[in-house]
């Protein structure tokens, strides 16, 4: 009760602050509009209020605040506003039709989903060839962390031209960046993971002359299931990222990547704002749903 | 008295000649074995005593094929160590009980049952045999972490146990554990010991669990890793707890006090 207390307050205060927030950034919006509408604003003139700032302004014209929060293009949207856009198009709409976030949300999470399965197979393969081959560990590795400090919003356009001019599109393309961002996090996690057998655990196999395949499906595997799952959680969210940014460059019709774009083309900040918390709700549950696998498993296994 | 093994009698079971074992590290070459001769029999109990450093678990190693010597000669069951492990000639307990978390207790100790391609039938028959031998019936299906530290080393001597080897090799099974539950074990080897006859071969660096425990007790000492004395124990095979307090067992454990002083005398 005093967590639920806890989280409450914290969520409480964010939201306050978001509030507090839209009325600086929206305030030279309203007063153009209040001036429009024959209100009395201050200062009068419109070229010295653009070189004030919002908060000095919202002093000035008290009256102005509520309007921040009802703008129909706000600079920041106030959170009412994201949760009524989020409302209507996902319960309100039906899931086929264009405008229903489900309908986008879906096309991200089917790439998304397929990238990540690509992403965790390749992390699992090269884990496994990097802890039983010394070549590997030196040959792979290296490149596998190079490959992630390139920008992905600079690969991903690439990725899809040259995927196109040998004919692939749709959502192969979208899923190779995903599964590209995904992939890491499990190599990672899973060399950590069948590495972790201490010397006496690899010691006691040898006593029985155990194979190396006897070891890894006894021991190494077995052992490495918590970094595993741990990979995992970060693995899918960076799936998730991985559709989304594919979706940015080839001006995608559908798609929360195109949801976004779309937005920002026609200062559609309502739209944004909902297509980025749909995002992260989409993520959250995702996640989520990892745990929950997570928790079976590992009880099922003893070990939690 | 000192079991260099001047005659070779059929039921040596461990012969090690002239044992080399030098490890080449960034410190220039750690001579951890110098010369090591001794004869293991059959049905012996036999301790390896001295300061860390000295070689015993070292020596232990290289009878289970762990460590390859790099001179001399060293036997098992008359044949090179390597095949031994193959023929499965021995158990291993480690210090740690080293029970796969993720593996109730029975199906620890049907690991290397599994390996060693046992059917289903006889994993269960054995799994239950040797609970029952190390005092753990009815825990088969518990996990580890359900166990006290002295059950899940007794789980694991029931590991070792499992697949019928003449030997049994522990290093330091005990080392870990409070000195009542020592004591507890102790007791229990001994009787597990009468029961089955095997060799063992029990690596420690506590004096009075060496005398209490074996037949015979050999001391070891560092710089290079050697054996300064082997001892034969007077100790008759059936031992309680509180022959301890004889004067057999005080001699006898003076004497290892004394030998481990003198390895340390040489440096």
């Amino acid at each position: 009760m005093r967590q639920m207390l806890a989280v409450l307050t914290v969520v409480a205060t964010l939201i306050g602050l978001w509030y507090l927030a839209c009325i600086p950034m929206n305030m030279q919006g309203v007063l153009v509009e209040a001036e429009r509408a024959g209100a009395e604003v201050s200062p009068p003139d419109a070229a010295v209020r653009r070189e004030m700032g919002g908060v000095s302004l919202a002093l000035r014209n008290g009256f102005a605040v509520p309007a921040t929060w009802a703008q129909e293009r706000p600079r920041l949207p106030a959170p009412h506003q994201v949760a009524v856009e989020l409302w209507d198009t996902t319960v309100m709409k039906k899931i086929t039709s264009k405008r229903s976030l489900v309908y986008h949300g879906w096309v991200t999470l089917s790439a998304t989903l397929l990238g990540f399965g690509i992403g965790t197979v390749l992390g699992v393969l090269l884990a496994v060839g990097i802890v039983h081959s010394r070549v590997m560990d030196m040959s792979v590795m290296p490149w596998a962390i190079v490959s992630q400090t390139i920008p992905i919003i600079a690969l991903a356009p690439m990725i899809i031209v040259v995927l196109y001019s040998v004919g692939v599109q749709g959502i192969i393309p979208k899923a190779v960046i995903s599964a590209y961002l995904s992939f890491f996090p499990v190599v990672v996690g899973m060399v950590k993971g069948l590495r972790s057998p201490d010397a006496m655990q690899l010691d006691l196999l040898r006593t029985y002359s155990a194979s190396k395949g006897e070891t890894f499906w006894k021991l190494r595997l077995p052992a490495s299931m918590p970094y595993l799952f741990a990979s995992l959680k970060i693995g899918i969210a960076a799936s998730l990222v991985g559709a989304i940014v594919g979706e940015l460059p080839t001006g995608a019709v559908s798609g929360l990547g195109a949801r976004l774009l779309a937005g920002s083309y026609y200062g559609q900040t309502v739209q944004i704002w909902s297509a980025l918390f749909g995002a992260a709700i989409l993520a959250a549950c995702l996640v989520g749903l990892l745990g929950l696998i997570e928790k079976t498993v590992l009880k099922r296994m003893g070990m939690a | 008295m000192n079991g260099t093994g001047q005659q070779p009698e059929l039921s040596s079971v461990v012969s090690a000649k002239g044992l080399d074992l030098t490890f080449q590290t960034n410190d220039g070459p750690v001579h951890a074995l110098k010369d090591v001769n001794l004869e293991i029999n059959k049905g012996d109990f036999v301790s390896f005593i001295g300061p860390s450093g000295c070689g015993k678990t070292t020596f232990l190693r290289c009878i289970a094929a762990l460590e390859t010597p790099t001179g001399g000669s060293l036997t098992v069951n008359g044949m090179t160590p390597d095949e031994a492990r193959r023929k499965r000639a021995y158990g291993y307990v480690f210090q740690a009980a080293g029970l796969y978390p993720w593996r109730t207790i029975a199906k620890n100790i049907k690991l290397p049952l599994e390996i060693m391609g046992y059917s289903r039938q006889e994993q269960d028959e054995r799994v239950r045999n040797v609970l029952e031998l190390v005092d753990l019936a009815g825990f088969g299906g518990k996990f580890p972490w359900q166990l006290s530290g002295g059950m899940q080393q007794r789980a694991s001597i029931a590991r070792a146990l499992a697949f019928d080897a003449d030997i049994l090799l522990m290093d330091e099974p005990f080392g870990a554990l409070d000195e009542i539950v020592r004591d507890h074990l102790n007791e229990q080897l001994l009787a597990l010991w009468a029961r089955t006859g095997k060799t063992i071969g029990f690596v420690t660096h506590s004096i009075p669990e060496a005398v209490y425990l074996s037949t015979r007790i050999v001391v070891m000492s560092p710089r290079p890793g050697r054996i300064t004395d082997v001892i034969e124990s007077p100790l008759p095979k059936e031992r309680p707890l509180d022959i301890r307090d004889s004067a057999e067992f005080i001699e006898v454990a003076h004497r290892v006090r004394e030998g481990l002083r003198a390895g340390h005398a040489d440096e």
